[in-house]
């Protein structure tokens, strides 16, 4: 299955969460996308960012709630929960307060802001979880292919400095000296961005080794002209954009738009011609990856459409307090997220043993011992 | 295939050449070993076939390498990848993509071949290298043999001609270093491949060679040769060669088949004597005949002397069974997420005793290790240091009960040059300032205190990590494949240093796999399968019948129980 697929459905899911702040919808939706995702992920290292994301989101709850707590929020309220020290402030500061009265309306607001924020970030980790992000690289256009690997292997820079800085702060422990704290930290810092470094380099160099980088001859003014196109292109697409969003001028701005589009386009494919790779085994996009697609972006539309119906059920507000409901229609169409559990492929069984040691029954350990 | 003519090569910083006057000419479809001390610039000469020095590393090249008739100085690496294969030391480094089937297709995609051809071509690798089974698996969860066999297979799909290898079995238990070998072997016979590869592990390579080229020094010329002809004059041997030279056996023996056919007569000359082993001693009788240490131990031994209890305590006590134990583990378990990497292990260790952990890669070795310092607390079981619970044990003080030199001793090191780290060192453990300084001199004479970590060779490096845990003296002293990338000369220097601690009533385990190195030094050896102890007894008893784990000479002269050629010399003399 096309791995763009998993990222259009999750995209789908994500615009849904956009539409509503109601947190019981927001939590179905949640639900909806961790059982795809419990149904569907491989046992590969970057299905596992799945309950990273999770705690981002919560993260991101918290984070709201506090700067909810300590700097106010607009909503009007009337039920006091505790008042915090309020921090006096000169005059040019108007409109900042620091402490002060807490409301359960401003509170309440946050809280549905932050699950909302929180659900678009799970919709992400979904995405990520189901589908390799270095798989997409094979969709990309062959003129962008190396821009692509770039980022790419900029990516893994990440994870692979976090499994550094474990391992040296395990190894601290061999010095004696303790594992936590900010000091252990700067400590270890310049080891492992060396490291990170020297790794980032020796990639760099088995990728070079490895024909990367390797084009085909054009001519000059094939070069030329992918130059001029891919230009002319962007600058379209800026003008036509602006176009579209000043007042004046939305009569040319579509055209523009269009011609800058179409010009970028023959622009990458042309510069395609620089590029020799070819593709093993690239993804098709079959009959489950519209299904998976399409659930996606039917969840999408049938917020949106919902939003324009019954926009009270949806967009819920806090003066005054009320216990959200759950609106029926909008809650079974989220349901139709749950498609892709059913449609994608099942992932290969996970190998017996997900670590080094062979399969049982080695061929020769001695035996007699002893 | 591959031409050298008059080729130097000079690093930007560096003041000399590390390569110099290089002419060669390797033939096509010939396997071809490349040896010598470390630090004389094999990687360098490696490097210049791939064309990645100069044009990756920079420095200057003089002269003409031509491979296949390109010359690297006007094609880049990526315009010879066709052509060369490349495969560095650490395989993790080699990996482009994420899945095993990705990554052998990765090359021929560069090269932009038909998606029809790449279909076969990697259907056709995966066969050939074993890793049917495991092509979709992500690279990160294999095993360092899996690893290194990806690595291979992905720079073999382009079907390259010359397939160039750093070290490719150092890294690995020797049932995977035996793999990796038949695989380079099949390229050669059947493929016609030019197979150019470094290694240090001689043992494992020299028979398989049809050339070899022996870098005897920095700057000097290289010498090529056939392996017996090198093998007779070179500094750095295998095992089996220094017993052919010991016995003085014409033509030099390179395998352990071709010494045995020679070995009868000196079969029956050692069949009335027995071999002096360590394991005798250390179980035994601990101290009394322990050879005296040369001068440099005799140091040693005063900067090593534990003071507290009793400072000759494996000369007063008198057998190993009324010696209290080290450290014990009692049915110990370790889970590692769904994995059980250790099983109901039960392990003691005694002062002045020495043990080998051998067994394949993931077996337990480096958990048993880590559960020993602390690092991680075992689920199911007990175990104890001096009597103390490791993980229980505040790091400051458990560095005075137990230490321990990680697989990459790098890890240990974070100052800028060898005296603060060693000012360090004796702050951490308590130390009394200079002591460790005072071990950095006599493990690693000669070494500035404003050398940076980063500039010493693995050997040093090793050694400077192993000053720094000694400076807390633990009467536990564990090592985590030390051998890896060390040359024969500075693993004798590493024996001794250990022989000398053990004398001194230090315990010291070592997880390894290098089978000479367990076969000189220890008394005892242990040997994990799937974190289960499979086989624990003196090291002749266990090693000899062992087709995986017996050092050379062990093969060559079973059944009898020789493991070192010091010791064959010695009962002939």
């Amino acid at each position: 299955m096309h791995p763009g697929a998993w990222w259009l459905w999750a995209l789908g899911l994500a615009t849904a969460a956009s539409r509503t702040n109601n947190p019981l919808l927001l939590g179905l939706l949640v639900g909806v996308a961790g059982y795809v995702v419990a149904a569907r992920k491989t046992d590969a290292p970057w299905a596992r960012s799945y309950t990273a994301f999770i705690k981002i989101g919560l993260f991101v709850v918290g984070i709201r709630l506090a700067f909810n707590l300590v700097l106010g929020s607009p909503i009007p309220g009337s039920h006091t929960l505790f008042t915090l020290p309020e921090l006096p402030l000169p005059d040019w500061a108007k409109g900042i307060r620091v402490g002060g009265r807490v409301t359960a309306e401003g509170m309440l607001f946050a809280l549905y802001d932050g699950v909302r924020l929180a659900t678009l970030l799970i919709c992400v980790g979904a995405a990520n979880a189901l589908a390799n992000p270095a798989r997409l690289l094979k969709s990309l256009p062959g003129a962008l292919y190396e821009a692509g690997v770039a980022v790419v292997v900029a990516m893994t820079f990440a994870p692979n400095m976090v499994a550094d800085v474990v391992r040296l702060r395990t190894a601290r422990r061999l010095r004696g000296r303790p594992t936590g704290g900010i000091r252990a930290i700067a400590q270890i810092g310049l080891p492992v961005l060396e490291g990170a470094l020297e790794r980032s380099v020796a990639v760099a160099a088995s990728m070079d080794a490895r024909g990367y980088g390797r084009t085909a001859e054009v001519t000059a003014s094939v070069r030329h002209l992918t130059t001029a196109l891919t230009l002319g292109g962007l600058l379209g697409v800026c003008a036509g954009t602006y176009g579209l969003l000043a007042s004046e001028g939305a009569g040319y701005g579509i055209p523009v738009l269009a011609a800058g589009m179409a010009a970028s386009l023959a622009g990458l494919r042309l510069g395609g011609r620089r590029q020799i790779r070819t593709r093993y085994r690239p993804d098709r996009w079959d009959t489950r990856s519209w299904l998976v697609a399409g659930s996606g972006a039917a969840v999408a539309a049938l917020m949106i459409r919902a939003g324009a119906h019954a926009s009270d059920a949806l967009t819920l507000g806090v003066v005054p307090l009320a216990a959200p409901a759950l609106p029926l229609w909008p809650a079974l169409s989220l349901l139709v997220g749950l498609l892709p559990a059913f449609v994608a492929p099942v992932p290969p069984a996970p190998a017996a043993r997900p670590v080094p040691p062979a399969p049982p029954a080695p061929p020769a350990p001695p035996k007699e011992s002893v | 295939m591959i031409r050298f003519e008059n080729v130097s090569v000079t690093y930007d910083s560096a003041p000399e050449p590390t390569l110099r006057n290089v002419q060669l000419t390797i033939p096509e479809g010939e396997l071809v070993l490349l040896v010598g001390p470390s630090g004389v610039g094999k990687s360098t000469l490696l490097g210049t076939v791939s064309g990645l020095v100069p044009h990756f590393t920079g420095g200057t090249l003089r002269g003409r390498v031509t491979v296949d008739g390109r010359d690297t100085r006007t094609h880049k690496p990526r315009e010879l990848a066709d052509l060369v294969g490349t495969v560095g030391q650490d395989p993790l480094a080699h990996f482009v993509t994420d899945t095993v089937e990705d990554e052998l297709a990765y090359g021929m995609e560069s090269l932009g071949l038909a998606p029809a051809v790449m279909r076969r071509r990697v259907e056709e690798t995966l066969d050939l290298l074993g890793l049917a089974e495991l092509r979709d698996r992500p690279i990160a969860t294999l095993s360092g043999g899996q690893q290194q066999r990806v690595a291979i297979g992905s720079v073999l799909t382009p079907h390259p001609k010359v397939l160039v290898l750093d070290e490719p079995t150092s890294a690995l238990d020797p049932a995977a270093a035996e793999d990796v070998l038949s695989v380079l072997q099949r390229l050669v016979h059947d493929l016609g491949t030019t197979v150019l590869l470094a290694e240090h592990r001689l043992e494992r390579v020299v028979q398989y060679a049809d050339q070899v080229i022996l870098l005897p020094a920095p700057g000097d010329a290289p010498v090529l040769g056939t392996p017996a002809d090198i093998m007779r004059v070179s500094p750095v041997h295998p095992p089996v060669v220094a017993l052919g030279h010991l016995a003085n056996w014409t033509p030099l023996p390179l395998s352990v088949r071709d010494a045995r056919r020679r070995a009868g007569p000196l079969r029956e000359r050692l069949s009335t004597r027995t071999p002096r082993t360590p394991t005798a001693e250390g179980t035994q009788r601990p101290r009394a005949a322990t050879p005296r240490p040369a001068t440099a131990k005799r140091t040693l031994a005063s900067l090593l002397r534990r003071p507290p209890v009793n400072p000759d305590a494996s000369a007063t006590t008198a057998t190993a069974t009324t010696r209290a134990a080290t450290a014990t583990a009692t049915a110990l378990g370790v889970r590692r997420g769904r994995v059980e990497a250790l099983r109901r292990l039960d392990l003691n260790v005694t002062p002045g005793e020495t043990i080998a952990l051998m067994g394949r890669n993931g077996a337990g070795k480096s958990t048993l290790l880590a559960t020993l310092v602390g690092m991680i607390e075992p689920t199911s079981g007990a175990v104890t240091v001096s009597g103390r619970t490791p993980h229980r044990t505040p790091p400051r003080e458990l560095i005075r009960e137990v230490g321990l030199v990680p697989q990459e001793p790098r890890d240990l090191l974070y100052a800028d040059t060898v005296a603060a780290e060693c000012a360090a060192a004796d702050q951490d453990a308590g130390a009394a300032p200079g002591t460790c300084r005072e071990l950095v001199s006599t493990l690693l004479p000669g070494v500035r205190d404003d050398t940076h970590p980063r500039d010493l060779s693995e050997g040093q490096r090793l050694a400077l990590a192993l000053a720094i845990v000694l400076t807390g003296r633990p009467p536990l002293l564990l090592l985590d494949e030390p051998t890896r990338g060390l040359d024969y000369a500075a693993k004798a220097r590493l024996v001794t240093v250990l022989r000398a601690l053990a004398a001194e009533g230090h315990a010291i385990v070592l997880a390894t796999h290098d089978v000479e190195l367990a076969a000189e030094l220890a008394h005892r050896v242990v040997i994990l399968a799937g974190g289960e102890v499979v086989a624990d007894g003196p090291t002749a008893e266990v090693v000899v019948s062992s087709p995986a784990f017996a050092p050379q000479v062990a093969k060559v002269l079973a059944p009898q129980h020789w493991l070192t050629v010091a010791q064959v010399r010695e009962a002939l003399s």
